[in-house]
Formats: C-alpha cells, structure tokens, sequence
C-alpha cells in the first residue's frame, strides 16, 4: 500500500499535469506579488520624487503657507488645511444624512419602495467625480452664491467668535461649496455601506426589543447601533478616505488659490485639486518635487486612515465569527 | 395608581413623541440626500438632451468657437479604457486566483489582501501621479499608454477583490470532486472553479470598467489629451473625462455645451454597465 502510493508520486512528479501545476501555481503568486510590488514602487517613486523638496524646505514644509513658484518657496499647510477643511464639511453632512436614509431603508420604508431606493443610491454612487464637479460649477454654485452665500455672511458673519469663517464676498465657489459638493457625493457611498451593515443585525433581536414594546428609533438605539457601532465607525472611515482623495468634485468649485484665508466663503486649494490644476503646468524641479511632495502626504493620510477603518471593520468580522 | 398611571402615560407618550420626530428626521434626510442627487441628474440629462446631436459622434473637437463633436474623444477613451482593463483583468484574476485558492496557510496572502485595499482606496490623482514618474517621464511624453496603464492599476484592485470573493462562493465539495477523479489543481481551478464563477469574475471585470470609464484624475497627468485624432498610443490621447474637465473649465459657451453633451454620455455608459451588472448578477 505505502508503496503504491509512493510510485504514484513519483509518477506524479514528472508529469504533465504536475508540471502546469507548478507553473500555474506560480504564476498566481507572481501576479499576488504584483500587486503588493505596485504599493512599494508607489511609494518609493513617490519618495523619491518628493526628495528634493524636502531636503530643501525640511520640515517646515508641512506648515508653511507659502506656495510661490516664482520664488520657489512652498509649504503644504494650505493644501493640507483646505483638504481637511472640505473633508471635515463634507462629513458633517454625509454622515447623518446617509445614516438617516440607512435607517429609513432598513426600518421605516415600506418593502415595496425598499428595493428602488437602495438601487438608486447604489447607482448614484457609481456615477463618476467628474459629474458632481462639473454640476457644482455650473449648477450649484451660481445657485449658492446668488441665494445662500450672502443669507450667511450677513447672518453667521455677525458672530463674534465663528463669524470670520462666515464672512466675505458671496463668490459661489470656495471652500464651504466644495465642502457640500463632497458631502452630497459621499452621501450614496456612505448610505449604501450603513445599510449593508443595518441588515447585519440578526432579526430575532430586533423582534425581542419590539416585544417588549420599544419603540423604532430605541431599536436602532439600543440594538442595531450597538450592534453595529464599530462597522459604523468604519465605513465613516471608508466616506471619509473617499473625501480625502478626492480630485474632480472639488478641483471645480474650490477656486484653486494658494493663499489661507480664515473664511470658508473664500476660494482655496486641497492637496488634490494643486495637483490637478498645477501638475502638468509645473516648471522646474522643486516645484515638481513639492507637488509630489503633496502627493505623498495625501497617500499616507489616506493609508492611515483606511487603515484604522480596516482595523474596524475587522474587528466586527472577528466578533460576527465568534458569534455564530 | 391613577399617579402612576399618569406618569406611565406620560413616559409612554414622551418615547412615541421622540420616536416620531426621530423618525420623520430620518425620512426628512432621505428626501433631502435625494433631493441634490435628483437635481443633479436632472439638470445633467436635460442640458445632454439639449446638446446631444449626430455631430457629437462625428466630428473631432473643435477649437473655440467652431463647430464639431467628441468623435476623437469617445474613441480614445474607449481605446484606453480597453487596454486598460485588458492590461488589469489578467492579472487581476489571477491575483484573486492565489488569493482564494492557494494561500490558505499563505503568510503572505494577508499581507496582499490588505495592500490590495489600499491600492483600492489610494486617491486615483496619484495613480497618476506614480504612472507619470514611472512611464512618462523616462518616455519624454505624455501618451496613452501611459493613461491605460494608470486605469489598470485602478481596475487591478477591484477585479482582485470581486473574484477572490466569486471563487470563495464556489463549494467546496465541487474541487474534491474533481480531484478525485484525478484532475491536476490547475485543471480544477481552471475547468471547474472558474467555469462555476464565471458570471462572478465577468461582474468584476465590468464593475472595474464601469469604474474606469469615468476616472478623470489619473489622465490628467498620462494621456493629457489631443485636439486631434491620435495615431498611436505613443502620443497623448483625446479622452472623454479630460475633454469634459478642460471644456467644462473653458470659458466658451460652444465648448461648456459640448462638456455638457460628454458628461452626459459618460454617465449614461456608466449606468448602463451597471445595470448590466445587476441584472447578470440576478438571473445567475
């Protein structure tokens, strides 16, 4: 027996099939190894590209405001203020509107208009940056600078303390317009990913709340947030990874000026909009290098913060593991 | 008793009230989260309607003030988006392949899984940014190759994923069956398991086209763009998304009009890719 089995590997071993085996098996891990190679030749060419600029400017270059090509003295403090600035707006309006349109899909909406409203905000979510940028500038905009702008600089750039985020002429574009043009574009991917995590929640829980007489907002208090606090958590990680980057929703509307202003009303720049708008105009090699440099500093903000949503999210898978 | 009765009413009565207004916030939102998306569409097909005309498809872009169409541009585009997902869905399958197939006791798996997420999530102008240190720089120019590449490596990610997910799908009891009749690994995973998830791994690759098709960011900076019709892909590209980007920017009505017409394009092909995908994914 131990025999046969032994002669039946070694026939094994030179054969065909056990040749293509080998191959097939490596070119798997080859083209695994790939993508793994991708991440480190980005961030060793990224690295490398931002050198100079850092070498140059130290680092001092993550708080300087200056960004003068002429004199060729830059810093990344107004790109990374304006980059965290419009994510910041855009997550004080995407979280809870996609949080209440998750629970009005999971727990309110009739069952049948459940099935259109998710696939509408699915496909909302798929259509591409570039529209809701170009609908902020033409549409938007003109809209809020005509109607909304002046409403808040006359009313919120009265207050003392707040009011000079507030005040200032009423352009249309800016800061605060890209801020909401971000957060109406993460609204669907951010919806769509809180519901998927709603109906997570086993139903025998939610039904033994309601049997003892709760209410439906003491459900989604008391079971399903609960439940589902720390994928919460990381899917406003994923929306907020997703303003982050962003490029051509807020390269339309924000007004690509370098300079800080302390107002929200005035045009400004992120890390992605300076790229887009200056990247192919740039002349000499620190100013090429500080824009990388920018590059840089937006992919590892980025990777920080998927990671901790990472971090979250499979904290939940473990625990939904155990569980079961 | 009739005091506690009260009392009990009364905190019965406050939690409807709470539940009620909770409630009506909800639906509030959904209406408003609606609300900018239905304008949005709205203002985006009527102004597509508007100037969607046959010459749109005919003629190559025009210089201000001239009349013409999108011709060179929609081709390009889908020359490059083409490449692009020819260039990623290989090794895209194959990478999700040796994720769910044989790294089950892969140290290095975990590792891909996650880089892969972050490849996922990376801020597509970067993409742009590394292809054009990379490919553009040490080939002198701006060229479409360069702008397939960078679409593939936004492609790559998503079809990694989607089939490493299809083929988790796949039973198990399906691969010991074929290999007990004998048939070597490879022959399993390729006659069997992906025969069995083929509708799967296509959901993918269609998924990341449909990503692709609308990424602007990363052509910024590798296919640039061209007034012209391109010979090859050695040089810039005319492409929808940076068309749309410059006319939209541009400040000429006739160019803005055409933006207009391109946008609308792109999101009606974008949509229809999904709703493909949809639809394949229900009647598997």
């Amino acid at each position: 027996m131990e025999q046969d089995s032994k002669s039946l590997a070694a026939l094994r071993r030179g054969s065909a099939g056990h040749i293509l085996d080998i191959l097939f098996t490596n070119a798997t891990r080859i083209c695994a190894i790939i993508v793994l190679g991708i991440i480190i030749a980005m961030m060793g060419s990224l690295l490398v590209g931002a050198w100079p600029a850092f070498k140059k400017f130290g680092l001092s270059f993550f708080i300087s405001p200056a960004w003068n090509p002429v004199t060729e003295d830059f810093g990344a403090l107004v790109a990374i203020y304006g980059t965290l600035v419009t994510s910041i707006i855009a997550m004080l309006i995407g979280v809870p509107v996609s949080f209440g349109i998750a629970i009005f899909i999971t727990e309110l909406c009739p069952i049948w208009l459940k099935r259109p409203v998710s696939t509408a905000i699915e496909l909302l979510a798929a259509i591409p940056s570039i529209i809701y940028g170009m609908w902020g500038l033409f549409v938007f905009a003109p809209f809020f600078g005509d109607y909304i702008e002046p409403w808040i600089s006359d009313n919120l750039g009265q207050i003392p303390i707040i009011g000079s985020l507030f005040s200032g002429p009423p352009l249309g574009i800016g800061v605060l317009t890209a801020g909401i043009i971000l957060g109406i574009m993460v609204i669907p991917f951010m919806a769509s990913v809180f519901r998927d995590l709603f109906e997570v929640v086993p139903a025998v829980l939610k039904e033994s709340a309601y049997g003892i007489g709760a209410t439906t907002w003491e459900v989604v208090k008391m079971i399903v947030l609960p439940y589902t606090k720390i994928g919460v958590v990381g899917g406003i990680m994923l929306g907020l990874g997703r303003a982050l980057g962003e490029t051509m929703a807020v390269t339309f509307v924000i007004g690509n000026a370098d300079r800080l202003e302390s107002s929200l009303l005035m045009p400004g720049n992120t890390i992605s909009s300076s790229l887009a708008n200056q990247f192919t105009e740039a002349v000499g090699q620190m100013y090429t290098s500080s824009l990388i440099a920018l590059g840089l500093i937006l992919f590892l903000i980025t990777f920080v913060v998927l990671s901790i949503a990472k971090f979250f999210l499979l904290r939940l898978t473990l625990r939904e593991g155990t569980r079961t | 008793m009739s005091q506690l009765n009260n009392i009990n009413f009364n905190l019965y009565r406050r939690r409807v009230l709470l539940n009620f207004i909770i409630l009506s916030a909800s639906f509030l939102t959904t209406l408003f989260g609606l609300f900018w998306l239905a304008w949005l569409l709205v203002t985006l097909f009527s102004h597509g309607f508007q100037y969607l005309n046959l010459s749109v498809f005919t003629q190559p872009t025009p210089p201000p003030g001239d009349a013409g169409g999108l011709a060179n541009a929609i081709v390009g585009s889908i020359i490059i988006t083409a490449m692009g997902v020819i260039i990623g869905a290989p090794v895209g399958v194959m990478a999700g392949t040796f994720l769910s197939e044989y790294a089950i006791r892969s140290r290095i798996a975990p590792v891909i899984r996650f880089v892969n997420d972050v490849l996922l999530s990376a801020p597509s102008i970067i993409i742009g940014v590394f292809i054009y240190e990379v490919v553009v720089v040490p080939m002198g120019n701006f060229s479409g190759w360069a702008g397939s590449l960078a679409l593939a490596l936004i492609a790559l990610p998503i079809i990694v994923r989607t089939t490493e997910d299809m083929l988790k799908l796949v039973p198990n009891t399906v691969r010991e069956a074929a290999c007990a009749l004998g048939a070597p690994k490879w022959k399993v995973t390729v006659a069997i398991v992906y025969r069995a998830a083929k509708a799967g791994i296509l959901t993918g690759i269609l998924l990341a086209v449909a990503r692709i098709s609308g990424e602007t960011a990363p052509l910024l900076f590798t296919a640039l763009n061209n007034q012209f019709w391109s010979s090859s892909l050695n040089e810039p590209v005319a492409n929808l998304p940076v068309v749309i980007f410059q006319f939209a920017m541009s400040p000429y009505e006739d160019w803005q009009n055409l933006a207009w017409a391109g946008a609308f394009l792109i999101t009606l092909s974008v949509l229809a890719l999904n709703i493909m995908v949809r639809t394949f994914l229900r009647n598997r």
